[in-house]
């Protein structure tokens, strides 16, 4: 029987080879057929010659999280080989290179060999060793149009699209996709019972990846100053506001830039550089992963404390240290939150989609300046770096940003006296001047130290204590200001809930989707900030007991929400994967279903009621 | 520590400038320095500076790290902007203070444990990128607010208070900014403001990155006989190369002679400053080219060699420019530009979203 638009292929590949190119036409190819797709890239942390990975899920459902067990391998590694074979599903395909023998051991009789001679044909097609190489690649995706039906236009378009104007280079890629496509048409049993076809349900979605949604954001939001240090998952942010601002940014009369970029000596001097241009009224960010944050936590701190707006983009990675600098994890949020010395907490807000990663980054733009405190986005790896399917990107032309409280010449004229520090609204927010807005008045010193409200040095304990009571109530002002929960009960609401953030939404739909089918309801709530605005509280409050799904050992946000909101440890259940790899609905839904079943918990609760 | 108002009125034969505004217009709060420390000497010659150089006093801003260096912003230009910032990291501060307006004056205030230790890294990468901005460094030898450890810059051999010797080499600031690239090195003792005084303004109009190592010994802890940073020992063993003064603009009276880079000792050169005003410098040592950037690092380190400490003005690259001019950024300050100069709008987000499907 055949099976449509529901598979996982992996491309096992050597990093260097070219192989990144190839393997993205793939699943954009798929995606422009209209079905749902993901993909994942599992690199090493090196640039020639070490295993590299390719993973893409198909599914009409939308369900494009990772998924346990590969239907189709295309295993291009000698080096891996023994290993992509094992990680093939009984009944599953293994596309390989037949120029050269294979070890009989390795052979699997429950798997069916898709043999490819793709060295010996481009050995006469092409001249050039080096043309001989990348082309494997492209040879492999021209057989897959035939064995599980690519739209062979969509390829053809796609590489007329990538060498437009550059003939020399679009002829021959087009050659090898028909050199795969005629020997599998040839010489195989075409196509697979594992088929593509047509759908409409990306609709008018687009596969992009976080990290350059985010550095969109930036520049829709009005960041003037980027300051960064290259740090792997997070670099590609920096690197695409630079080419969007000049893109967007470059005055067309003159040619100037309306943008300054500065890759820091270091991670200190990078969000150094956000406060001190923040400070002079600029905005400004920076992108960062794990090992960044630590680096940064002085000046957050300082940032926290001197009230200085500042956005930092988190993207990360499995620590510590250096851990998996290629791999992804959640496992930054305790370090974010609680990022410095002293009493110090910081508003975050986590993206799930490259669309909050857009969103999230021109909010957190006005969230800083409107608090005048720094915002750290948490992304990760498998958002940031990954093409992900999303809502297309939208702007309001209407919106204005939102610059907070700060004092022109003439507030300064009306008023009879500035004070930075006076709560004059009552949310625990002060106004800003700029510096050289006045000739005489609205000067301050900004400092770590402690300060009065006119922003002169004291260490009076009962003015200290009011400031700092003045910073907690900021953080309660925030909770109106920071994106609140998605969250979905049933009617009537269900005995148990699931806790879920960032990347874990991927894989949640088909985890949940799962579980109903072995009489498991729940209830979700999404979290997209920190501080907890009191919807969260109350879901948990309102249901038996809660899951809640991390991708780090120690359920850290589990540990900020009993600490924050005061909420029983024994109510949340943690379930967390730290392996690295994207977090898979099968590992979910089967450490719920394992805890119903120790627990007797009871099931099918919509039910019994 | 209370905070002391200093009372504003002042004598009404003080001295005005083109603004109508006197010294006291650009001053700051009282010291809370000890008596006789040289950071107030140079607190005192930056007030000078601004006010003879007729800058509004608002439009500055004044960065420093942490230690008795960076507490003296607040001393100086009280209706300015001032950010003591975190300990040794004043440079990246400084930088996105600058990227972010071009339009101010910025002065950095910092201190030798502040820029030679803890902040190396980021001095070094301060000067090299060209920060349009005045760099000062109070440099006393030793860590006066955590009460008398040797600093990087004390020299090996210079005794402590109690006698012990400094055991490793010292870190040379102006050599280092020679080095890296800063289009204006000079270097001067707290205790001659006629040599700092317009130093600072130099410094202040030159369009690029400016340093000035001041020698300002620390009364409390480094001023005894043994330390090489005391004021009886700079005052003994300086050797003053380039002396500069300051010729406002209109004061100014073009010299007969052609003005040639290799001037023989004695003579002096003029050199027009962006703003029309005309530094006039005066050479006091008869092989020294203050336009050499290598040759003046060579002169910079014999003398060190021989126990000399060189003050002057240094090094002047005359055809500078600035991190702005490398980032190649709009007239305007970044700060000032709003969502109709910044945001590209929805249509072009269409066609963005058109490319990632």
């Amino acid at each position: 029987m055949t099976r449509y638009n529901d598979f996982v292929i992996k491309f096992a590949n050597v990093n260097g080879s070219g192989s990144a190119s190839a393997n993205g036409m793939f699943a954009k190819a798929v995606f422009r057929m209209g079905v749902p797709v993901g993909t994942r890239n599992i690199f090493p942390s090196n640039i020639q010659g070490l295993p590299t990975w390719f993973e893409v899920r198909v599914n009409e459902h939308g369900y494009v999280g990772r998924r346990e067990g590969v239907d189709i391998m295309v295993a291009m590694n000698a080096e891996t080989y023994e290993e992509d074979v094992a990680s093939l599903v009984s009944g599953g395909y293994l596309v390989y290179d037949s120029s050269r023998p294979r070890p009989r051991e390795l052979a699997r009789s429950d798997v069916v060999d898709v043999g490819i001679p793709i060295s010996t044909l481009l050995l006469s097609e092409f001249q050039d060793p080096k043309q001989r190489q990348l082309f494997k690649n492209i040879v492999y995706v021209g057989a897959l149009a035939e064995l599980i039906n690519i739209d062979f236009d969509v390829l053809t378009g796609m590489v007329a699209e990538q060498y437009k104007g550059k003939d020399a280079l679009m002829k021959p890629n087009v050659h090898a996709l028909e050199i795969g496509r005629n020997y599998a048409r040839d010489y195989l049993d075409v196509p697979l019972p594992i088929q593509l076809r047509r759908s409409n349900t990306v609709s008018n979605k687009i596969m992009i990846e976080g990290n350059t949604a985010s550095a969109l954001g930036m520049v829709y939001g009005g960041a003037t100053v980027c300051a960064w240090y290259p740090i792997t998952p997070s670099t590609s942010v920096a690197e695409s506001f630079e080419r969007y601002a000049n893109r967007f940014r470059t005055d067309k009369a003159s040619g100037k830039k309306k943008f300054a970029i500065m890759q820091a000596e270091d991670e200190l001097a990078a969000i150094g550089m956000v406060i001190g241009a923040a400070w002079n009224g600029a905005r400004a960010f920076t992108a960062t992963s794990g090992p960044g944050v630590s680096l940064m936590g002085e000046f957050l701190g300082l940032a926290y404390f001197a009230e200085i707006p500042a956005v930092l983009i988190d993207v990360q990675r499995a620590g510590p240290s250096t851990g998996m600098p290629t791999r992804t994890q959640q496992a930054d949020l305790m370090s974010a939150v609680y990022a410095s010395h002293g009493d110090t907490k910081h508003v975050v807000m986590i993206p799930s989609t490259p669309k909050e990663c857009f969103d999230f980054s021109a909010d957190a733009l006005d969230v800083a300046d409107r608090l005048q405190t720094p915002v750290i986005i948490m992304s990760d790896l498998e958002l940031g770096m990954n093409e992900v399917m999303s809502e297309p990107l939208a702007w309001d032309d209407n919106r204005k940003y939102d610059r907070g409280k700060v004092y022109d010449a003439e507030d300064l004229d009306r008023i009879e006296r500035f004070g930075r520090y006076v709560d004059v609204d009552n949310d625990g927010i002060g106004y800003r001047t700029y510096p050289g807005t006045h000739p005489t008045k609205g000067s301050f010193f900004t400092r770590g130290t402690s300060r009065d409200e006119y922003a002169r040095y004291t260490e009076d304990p009962a003015i200290y204590t009011q400031n700092m009571d003045r910073l907690l109530k900021k953080w309660e002002t925030a909770k109106g200001l920071v994106p609140a929960p998605a969250i979905h009960e049933g009617t009537p609401r269900r005995q148990y809930g699931i806790l879920y953030y960032g990347t874990s939404m991927m894989p949640m739909q088909e985890s949940l989707d799962l579980l109903a089918t072995d009489g498991i309801h729940l209830d979700t709530c999404r979290i997209r900030a920190v501080p907890f605005t009191d919807a969260v509280v109350e879901f948990i409050d309102s249901h038996e007991l809660v899951f809640i799904v991390e991708q780090n050992r120690d359920a850290q946000m589990k540990m900020i929400l009993v600490n924050e909101c005061g909420i029983d440890p024994a109510k949340i259940v943690p379930v967390c994967y730290y392996g690295g790899l994207s977090i898979s609905a099968d590992f979910i839904s089967s450490k719920i279903a394992d805890h119903f079943a120790v627990n007797k918990l009871a099931r099918i609760s919509e039910v019994k009621r | 520590m209370t905070f002391v108002a200093k009372p504003r009125v002042h004598h009404p034969k003080l001295p005005v400038n083109d603004l109508g505004l006197t010294r006291r217009d650009y001053e700051g709060s009282v010291s809370t320095l000890c008596a006789g420390c040289g950071h107030d000497s140079v607190s005192a010659a930056i007030v000078q500076a601004c006010a003879e150089l007729s800058i509004p006093p608002h439009r500055f801003t004044k960065i420093s790290g942490i230690g008795c260096s960076s507490k003296t912003p607040t001393y100086f230009l009280g209706k300015s902007h001032g950010f003591n910032s975190v300990h040794g990291r004043m440079p990246s501060v400084a930088t996105g203070a600058n990227l972010a307006n071009k339009d101010l004056y910025c002065i950095g205030i910092s201190g030798d444990g502040d820029t030679a230790s803890i902040g190396m890294g980021q001095f070094a990468h301060i000067v090299r990128r060209r920060i349009n901005m005045c760099y000062i460094v109070d440099n006393n030898g030793t860590y006066g607010l955590t009460k008398g450890q040797f600093s990087a810059t004390n020299d090996k051999g210079s005794t402590s208070k109690k006698g012990a010797p400094n055991l490793y080499e010292p870190i040379d600031l102006v050599s280092i900014a020679l080095q890296l690239g800063a289009t204006f090195v000079g270097r001067s003792f707290s205790g001659d403001k006629h040599q700092l005084v317009p130093l600072i303004k130099a410094a202040l109009l030159h369009k690029g990155f400016a340093f000035i190592d001041v020698i300002s010994p620390c009364v409390a802890f480094n001023n005894h006989k043994g330390s090489t940073k005391s004021y009886d020992y700079v005052r003994d063993h300086r050797g003053d190369v380039v002396a500069a003064d300051f010729i406002p603009p209109g004061d100014f009276v073009p010299p007969h002679a052609e003005i040639v880079a290799d001037y023989p000792p004695g003579t002096r050169e003029d050199v027009a400053m962006p703003d029309g005003s005309t530094l006039r410098l005066r050479k006091l040592a008869d092989d020294y080219d203050p336009h050499d950037r290598v040759r003046a690092l060579a002169y910079v380190q014999h003398k060190q060699i021989e126990g000399e400490v060189v003050t002057g003005l240094l090094y002047l690259d005359k055809n500078a420019s600035d991190c702005h001019a490398i980032l190649e950024t709009v007239d305007e300050p970044l700060n000032a530009l709003n969502e109709v100069d910044l945001c590209p709008g929805d249509a072009a987000l269409k066609s963005v979203n058109a490319s990632f499907r």
